[in-house]
């Protein structure tokens, strides 16, 4: 771009009207998007399929590792988050995220690899080949939903970049904009959130960079542009707004682990035997649900990631 | 009450018109229970409306916690009014506000055995045992039992004045733990709890200012007539 970022045409300029006008807009927006996700849940998978194929993101491939567990509406999955830098109330981010910017986006790939890379977020979504991956996931309060995610396989990424053999970690960074992100005016967390995976986890089919759900973009307040997903980890390792993934040799430092190291460990495998110093883990209550269900080690992904952690003390590495 | 001690001086319009201000003050006192029952009628509103997020347990008892803080405070802010500004309306409707504290209290922990729990005793006793957050918010509410057993006239009459307030000061001990009950349960956010716990120390400053000024008052004026006698109230803080 040659002109200066900050100079507008006047074509762009919102019409005052519209701009007085805009919260209305936006539900306006929100209802239809709600209508329509509704309309696109009444389809079978195959006439969603075709939805989702006019409304922006391809999905190449469909039912990897599927649960065939009852899905989380979407009005649930877009309205109950935790995401601090948007305000630590369950629905501070979906009221507190909508005018989040999410392009440009670029994600920077650096450390121990031998292509190091910064990717625009729309160069990535279309160089990899998107997967919907319905998942449970698991909030380490204690609550769950079932969310059909579509993203492509952290593996794949790590891979193109060629780490070297003293690649052991993963480091993620999520996005620093105070402006943008009003949480971030308080200190409640260390700023920017960063996060970590141990580059066999990260490197594991399960692990998906996801860039939308329910077939559609993903919402700001879950995570836009660019999320991880490591659904037999609790959902605080799914770091939003991710602009920056480091290679290193050493485990990195992760925000809750910092906040409270006796509470937060750098695994957080789901384990329904090692409760939260305050709380009990072996119960869950699923979104949409009254009783409490049992929760299932790794998140009920045990057969896939168990061997991960083999010799390992969960109860140390927590 | 405090025309008792500081009798109106001649000329000075009288507080309270006769046949006109216990009219005024009923009319008040039931303003003040509508205003109590509103939290309620708006987390009733919001349940028909479906406004109670995707997780509507958690939200119930997040919000019948912290109006149960709310209404302690404003009980105890009772006393420390009267002290900084002179007003004595809030003392008329102390205890109805403070029933009001247990009641929401009854209906948080009615939410967490009931919904939340599903009445599964063995996990409750595991809860209140193991989780500390969970102990302290127990012996709270443990705590206000007997406060509101023994918040009728009757009773004042029955244990007497002095022995019924010993008993009532436990609403400090109740206001204490239900604050760090909040403390140790939210995970990194402690604004609210810190500002409840802040709300106390502010009250329990002014209750220990004027009790202080109170006794030095006392002593000087004992100090003057030469009478060795205890400050009124036996030493005890108002």
């Amino acid at each position: 771009m040659s002109r200066r970022s900050w100079k507008i045409p006047d074509s762009e300029v919102t019409p005052e009207a519209v701009y007085v006008r805009r919260r209305e807009f936006l539900s306006l927006g929100a209802a239809g998007a709600l209508g329509m996700a509704g309309a696109a849940l009444a389809f079978s998978c195959k006439a969603s399929a075709k939805d989702n194929a006019g409304s922006g993101l391809p999905i190449a491939k469909r039912g990897a590792f599927a649960t065939e567990e009852k899905q989380t509406p979407l009005d649930d999955v877009t309205t109950y988050n935790n995401y601090y830098e948007f305000g630590t109330g369950k629905s501070d981010p979906s009221a507190n995220a909508g005018a989040f910017r999410t392009r440009p986006w670029t994600l920077a790939i650096e450390g121990e690899v031998k292509k190091p890379q910064v990717i625009d977020i729309d160069e990535l979504i279309k160089a990899f080949p998107l997967e919907e991956r319905i998942y449970r996931m698991r909030c380490v309060e204690a609550w769950s939903m079932v969310i059909p995610w579509v993203g492509l396989p952290l593996a794949d990424l790590v891979k193109r970049c060629e780490p070297t053999s003293n690649a052991k970690y993963v480091a993620f960074t999520s996005k620093v904009d105070p402006t943008q992100m009003p949480g971030q005016r308080r200190a409640v967390l260390d700023w920017p959130y960063v996060e970590g995976l141990r580059i066999d986890e990260a490197t594991h089919p399960l692990a998906i960079l996801a860039v939308g759900l329910y077939g559609r973009a993903l919402p700001n307040q879950n995570g836009a542009p660019l999320r991880l997903v490591v659904p037999w980890k609790y959902g605080f390792k799914g770091i939003k707004a991710i602009v920056k993934m480091t290679l290193v040799d050493r485990q990195p430092p992760t925000t809750w682990n910092k906040m409270a190291p006796d509470e937060y460990g750098f695994y957080a495998n789901v384990n329904p035997e090692v409760d939260h110093p305050r709380w009990s883990q072996a119960k869950e209550r699923r979104i949409g649900e009254f009783a409490k269900r049992k929760t299932l080690l790794f998140n009920g992904y045990a057969d896939q990631v168990a061997s991960l952690y083999a010799g390992m003390d969960l109860r140390k590495s927590f | 009450m405090t025309t008792l001690r500081s009798p109106t001086p001649p000329g000075a319009p009288k507080r309270l018109r006769p046949g006109k201000g216990p009219k005024l003050a009923r009319l008040g006192k039931s303003a003040v229970f509508v205003a109590c029952l509103l939290p309620l009628a708006n987390l009733g509103l919001d349940a028909l409306h479906s406004k109670l997020t995707a997780n509507p347990i958690a939200e119930v008892m997040n919000r019948l916690g912290f109006w149960t803080l709310s209404f302690l405070v404003l009980t105890l802010a009772a006393t420390p009014l009267k002290a900084l500004f002179g007003w004595t309306f809030q003392m008329r409707v102390r205890r109805m506000v403070g029933l009001f504290a247990f009641f929401y209290a009854a209906l948080h922990f009615t939410t967490y055995l009931a919904l939340d729990q599903a009445f599964d005793l063995s996990d409750i006793g595991a809860d209140i045992v193991k989780r500390k957050f969970i102990t302290v918010g127990f012996a709270a509410f443990v705590l206000l039992i007997p406060l509101a057993v023994t918040s009728t006239d009757g009773a004042v009459k029955r244990l007497g004045f002095r022995r019924w307030k010993r008993i009532h000061r436990l609403v400090y001990v109740a206001a204490v733990l239900g604050v760090i009950h909040f403390v140790w349960r939210v995970k990194a956010d402690l604004l609210q709890p810190a500002l409840f716990g802040a709300a106390l120390v502010f009250l329990f400053a002014v209750r220990l200012a004027t009790s202080l000024k109170k006794r030095a008052a006392a002593v000087k004026s004992s100090s003057l007539t030469g009478e060795g006698a205890p400050p009124p109230g036996g030493g005890i803080p108002a």
